[in-house]
């Protein structure tokens, strides 16, 4: 399909045009390249210049707080990273959050998407009362959370279920997720919802012409067809979620302990409370390297998607 | 029947926590922190108006800046990108398009350092247009996937017919163009007037009290001593709100922006 678009558009460049710049020529790409410079180069200049100044401070042996001893240290902040506990627990936590909140909210988001997909009475208000913890400020809900919902004495799920658990001290990691789950299943329940409305009715009515069953159908059918949704919803939330902070922050503060840091929060508190500026721009190199890796595969799906579209036009 | 009610349960317990918070706002302190929690009350304004006494406005309006401006400078700098990726595209256009993206799965956090000490160096700690030009690159690269994604649905027979009747190629942009798309326009601004507005890990480490957003108003309420419920959930409706509204009225539009165009 790219072949045939770029053959579309030298047929468009080729016509003649009066006063237009002759068909590929300098004058000519430069007009095509103009309009998108501004973009690029303040993309390049506050995303990309930030993270090589990071590469090089990650080199230095430097504590704020002791401004006069910054030095060259090659690598050894990497080493420092790499072996220290506090941070190889916030990679073990960073892994465990991101992965189980991911996860959580693709499984339910699916079972929400599904319930969604056919005609009821009020089906755009309770779409509209599921889409709604995702629009809430992330900072508002996590105050929510901690205060309204987990607190022991009067929060809400002590209110309903009875009981004076202390939620947040004794099982910190599952109430940041399941916060993190009930924010962040709409967004999953949105993108498969897409999917399932995008499927050809013709196909489904051929299966059960054909004798498939409901279960058959599901699981030949939609879950293949749903599969680049499914991937995407799942690579969007990891590349948000890997990054969380608000939710970390708020309710849980990293512990107790260790418990709940996670890189983000890890990186904040070596920058901002420890002033090791050099371990930090280290730290953040390695996040950096770990979410590349998540990002080739974001990058595979989305070129895959990008396909489909093309082959749809 | 039972999927129905099933569908409608699953409706009422995601929105249950929001219902909370907006009527513990409504309540004394006294009912707010009662056990077991009350459903039922004599609702009050008090919440209200302690978080308009403890100056919430400016932090709304310095809020309100800071998307708003970030908001406008995306599409100034999107359109034409989007433009230059899509209808007359660039050599190489699929790479270019790639490129922003990338910088999306950037994580916040390694960019932080420099860019602090950079804001620091220029003085320019604690100041609205900080956050102005950090929100416009958060946002660019998912409005410029979503405009182009607009764009392209322009239907190429129109554009051309343009041409042919002898209309220029601003003309075209101005009389045929941007009327097609001016819904993507405003569902785009939309999306990054939200991602703005709910920002919270740059505005926490770069603003304290001048430049200070809506969340940095709440970060007040993350101690638990001396804590003031339904001043605290007041406070969280009325933050949340511009977002929550502006979201239900355009649905229909949020899809395709949080995929970044790439699921319509």
């Amino acid at each position: 399909m790219t072949q045939v678009l770029t053959a579309d558009a030298q047929a468009t460049s080729r016509r003649p045009r009066s006063g237009g710049p002759v068909p590929g020529s300098a004058r000519d790409r430069w007009s095509r390249r103009g309009p998108l410079l501004p973009a690029l180069i303040f993309a390049i200049v506050v995303t990309q210049v930030p993270f090589l100044v990071t590469l090089y401070l990650s080199t230095q042996g430097w504590n704020a707080l002791r401004p006069g001893e910054r030095r060259f240290v090659g690598l050894d902040n990497y080493g420092t990273v790499l072996t220290d506990g506090r941070l190889r627990a916030a990679l073990v936590n960073t892994v465990v959050l991101t992965a189980s909140a991911v996860l959580l909210s693709v499984l339910l988001g699916l079972g929400l998407a599904i319930l969604l997909d056919r005609k009821f009475p009020g089906r755009g208000i309770v779409r509209t009362l599921l889409i709604t913890p995702f629009l809430v400020m992330p900072m508002a809900a996590a105050l929510l959370w901690k205060h309204a919902i987990y607190n022991p004495a009067y929060g809400l799920v002590n209110g309903v279920l009875g009981g004076e658990t202390d939620w947040v001290s004794q099982y910190p990691m599952t109430a940041v997720v399941a916060a993190l789950v009930w924010q962040w299943t709409p967004f999953m329940m949105l993108i498969i919802l897409a999917g399932l409305q995008a499927q050809s009715t013709e196909t489904l009515e051929a299966a059960r012409v054909d004798g498939a069953g409901p279960g058959q159908t599901f699981t030949r059918i939609t879950l293949p067809h749903l599969r680049p949704y499914l991937e995407l919803g799942a690579l969007l939330g990891s590349i948000y979620l890997v990054q969380t902070f608000d939710a970390v922050f708020t309710i849980t503060q990293g512990g107790p302990g260790t418990a709940t840091t996670n890189l983000p929060y890890e990186i904040y508190l070596t920058t901002f409370r420890k002033f090791e500026y050099g371990e930090a721009a280290a730290a953040g190199v390695v996040v950096v390297i770990a979410t590349m890796v998540v990002a080739t595969f974001a990058l595979r799906v989305l070129s895959g998607l990008f396909r489909m579209e093309e082959s749809s036009r | 029947m039972v999927w129905t009610s099933a569908a409608w349960l699953a409706g009422l317990v995601f929105f249950l926590p929001v219902l909370w918070m907006v009527l513990t706002g409504f309540k004394r302190e006294v009912d707010a922190a009662s056990n077991p929690p009350s459903w039922l009350f004599s609702p009050t304004l008090d919440g209200y108006r302690q978080v308009f006494d403890r100056d919430i406005v400016p932090y709304l309006l310095n809020s309100l800046m800071a998307s708003g401006f970030a908001t406008i400078l995306v599409l100034l700098l999107a359109m034409p990108a989007a433009y230059a990726l899509s209808l007359r595209p660039v050599e190489k256009w699929r790479d270019v398009l790639f490129f922003f993206i990338s910088t999306k799965m950037l994580p916040a956090v390694a960019a932080l350092l420099p860019i602090y000490l950079v804001v620091q160096q220029l003085g320019m700690l604690d100041n609205i247009w900080t956050m102005v030009l950090l929100y416009t690159a958060m946002n660019l690269p998912l409005a410029i996937w979503m405009m182009r994604s607009f764009l392209l649905e322009v239907p190429r027979e129109v554009i051309e017919a343009a041409a042919m009747d002898g209309a220029g190629l601003l003309t075209t942009i101005r009389r045929v163009i941007l009327p097609m798309v001016s819904p993507g326009v405003a569902a785009t601004a939309l999306i990054c007037f939200i991602f703005s507005w709910n920002e919270f890990f740059f505005a926490v480490n770069l603003t304290a009290t001048r430049a200070g957003t809506a969340p940095i108003f709440l970060v007040g309420f993350i101690s638990s001593e001396g804590l003031f419920l339904a001043r605290l959930c007041a406070a969280a409706t009325l933050v949340s709100l511009p977002v929550v509204l502006a979201g239900w009225l355009a649905q229909n539009k949020l899809v395709r922006g949080l995929s970044m165009g790439a699921v319509k």
